[in-house]
């Protein structure tokens, strides 16, 4: 794509940031997950007083201090590949993370630390509510955290709130407001946030059935999977809603990416949604798509050529048209830098006007052939299908448990013990894939139409970066053992009961 | 009072601290973690790309790599 430069140095700049972003995402969800159900065990001890639950809530508090330890800073590498690997993206999009992440950061380390603390040491300590609440804010803490990583990746999908400044470089935020709460962020914090509280139920509920498969802490992990199984449900089916919301977000803004995730290629009024080969619902893309029974769905063939009617009105411009105004606008910022810096302000005023008409497709300029713009749509397609396909799985999985656990069956039925076990491992696979799909779908554009991954890297040499990618490899593989090991163990001493129970 | 307040806080942690049993593994893991991403990985691998350059500096660096990876 890059002439300049070397489409390794791309690929494995790309490797490098998705191996670490997706070990990242292998202890955040837990973090959220547990958070929810510990806080709701507390809740009912202070609720009810019974110590059963207390104890209960410690023990899942444990496994979340784990997880947490472990996982804790591993998302800062992210932000060090930004500096690194991404240098041309940072400096452009630099005004508008800088200060709501330093805020973000401040704000969570000063929360995490303080309620964290209180939450380990302060049983015994503090009142019962106060601690309750530290348990809460805790969670809460890590929630927020959370919302603002994902506006600023709403941001890189849907850039809004912004104005790009030829003279800096760089996008400035105009609109807070419009970032922080754009449509695509809002969406995408609730559906990621939501299924994240999946992962946590999954693994309360797998982990509990663990300990009835060994006939031991029977009712401590019935208790657990009552509360486990009950987050789980609603979790999975708000999942199921908030992913038709993002649905609808996606189709209206990254239309590439839902035709890729269908594996849609010519499109058209009232499409079918393809579940598997000719496995076909009539109509149910269109559907879940534009909420519209015949609503119109494009396909790559249609995107690349353009021709058909916008939502708007307007009619959608060709791959080639597009590219072409990038051109113009890229054009123009070189235009207007040179003239400005030569004290030339006319040209430099008229290549201004010529670049701000044009810069909606801005990034469309480096891209040097229009196939350049499909994502890799097996990965997609199949990603989106996983992801979906256990949607609907933990709904039937967390249905089933609940009936049995109300039927006082559960105790006794050791294949669904064993399927809760199994079903550990679906979860952050489902989790893992719905960030493939976001993030597969979306290239080859670092920021939507801005700014492609070949425009945002930094020229470094690529062994250095294959070099750091191993690094990465081994470290977070001895993290993750480490998590593993302590978590097992800690899994197979299994709840301590207080001794004395007043 | 303030400073009995203080006194509380620090107790409150130093007692938390002592009394940890699997803490203390998990704090291993934290610090040993914040040295290798700090220590050896920021320091000697991930430098800061546009580092050592201005303000003005980076503009030009940026807008010239902007323009250049796109001309063919
Ligand atoms: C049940 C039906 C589901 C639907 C219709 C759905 C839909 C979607 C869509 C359209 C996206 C892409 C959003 C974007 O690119 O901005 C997405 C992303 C994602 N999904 Fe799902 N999803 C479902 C279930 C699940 C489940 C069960 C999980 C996890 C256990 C999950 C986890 C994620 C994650 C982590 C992302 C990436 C973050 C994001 O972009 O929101 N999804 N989902």
């Amino acid at each position: 794509m890059f002439e300049h430069i070397d489409t390794s140095l791309i690929d494995w700049s790309r490797a490098q940031f998705a191996l670490t972003a997706m070990y990242h995402w292998l202890f955040v969800p837990l973090t959220l997950g547990l958070a929810v159900i510990m806080g709701l065990m507390e809740t009912f001890y202070v609720t009810t007083g019974k110590v059963f639950w207390k104890d209960t809530a410690r023990f899942w508090m444990k496994l979340f201090g784990i997880n947490f330890a472990v996982g804790v800073a591993t998302g800062l590498i992210l932000e060090f590949e930004f500096g690194t690997n991404w240098s041309n993206y940072s400096w452009f999009v630099g005004d508008i993370f800088g200060a709501p992440l330093a805020i973000e950061g401040i704000l969570a380390f000063f929360m995490e630390a303080t309620f964290i603390a209180v939450m380990f040491f302060g049983w015994n300590k503090v009142s019962k509510r106060f601690h309750l609440a530290s348990t809460w804010l805790t969670g809460l803490g890590a929630t927020i955290s959370a919302w603002w990583i994902l506006v600023a990746n709403a941001w890189m999908q849907h850039p809004v709130g912004m104005a790009f400044n030829p003279e800096t470089v760089r996008n400035e935020m105009v609109d807070f407001t419009a970032v922080a709460l754009s449509p695509m962020a809002v969406a995408k914090f609730f559906h990621t946030v939501l299924s994240c509280w999946i992962v946590g139920a999954v693994f309360v509920v797998g982990v509990s059935c663990w300990y009835l498969l060994r006939n031991r802490q029977k009712e401590f992990a019935l208790g657990s999977i009552k509360v486990g199984a009950s987050v789980g449900l609603f979790a999975a089916v708000a999942t199921a809603w908030t992913g038709d919301i993002s649905g609808v977000q996606v189709a209206k803004l990254q239309p590439m990416k839902i035709a890729a995730a269908e594996g849609l290629y010519n499109g058209g009024n009232g499409m079918p949604f393809t579940i598997v080969g000719d496995l076909k619902v009539p109509k149910m893309l269109s559907i879940l798509a534009t909420h519209d029974i015949e609503g119109y769905v494009p396909g790559i063939n249609n995107l690349l050529e353009g021709g058909y009617q916008l939502p708007d009105g307007t009619t959608a411009l060709s791959a080639e048209e597009k590219i072409k105004r990038g051109q113009i606008a890229i054009t123009a910022l070189d235009a207007f830098r040179k003239a400005h810096k030569a004290g030339d302000e006319t040209t430099a005023s008229t290549a201004r006007k010529t670049l701000d008409e044009n810069v909606e497709y801005f990034g469309y300029g480096y891209i040097k052939d229009p196939s350049h713009l499909v994502p890799n749509v097996e990965l997609t397609f199949w990603s989106f299908r996983i992801m979906v396909g256990l949607g609907g799985y933990f709904i039937l999985f967390f249905i089933i448990v609940l009936i049995m656990s109300k039927k006082e069956k559960l105790a006794y039925m050791r294949w669904l013990q064993q399927a809760a076990l199994w079903t550990i491992p679906l979860a952050y696979i489902g989790s893992q894939a719905g960030w493939v799909v976001a993030e597969v779908g979306r290239q080859p554009w670092a920021i939507q139409d801005m700014l492609p991954v070949g425009a945002a890297i930094s020229k470094l040499q690529t062994g250095s970066v294959q070099l750091t990618f191993f690094i990465f490899l081994i470290l977070f593989t001895v993290l993750l053992c480490a998590e593993t090991g302590i978590m097992l163990k800690a899994i197979k001493k299994g709840p301590e009961e207080t001794k004395n129970r007043k | 009072m303030s400073h009995s307040l203080l006194t509380r806080i620090w107790m409150f942690y130093r007692d938390g601290f002592r009394e940890m049993t699997l803490g203390r593994t998990l704090w291993a893991i934290i610090l040993i973690k914040l040295f290798i991403m700090f220590f050896i990985l920021k320091l000697f691998f991930f430098p800061s790309f546009l580092s050592g350059k201005t303000t003005e500096e980076k503009q030009q660096y940026v807008g010239e790599e902007l323009v250049e990876r796109a001309n063919p």
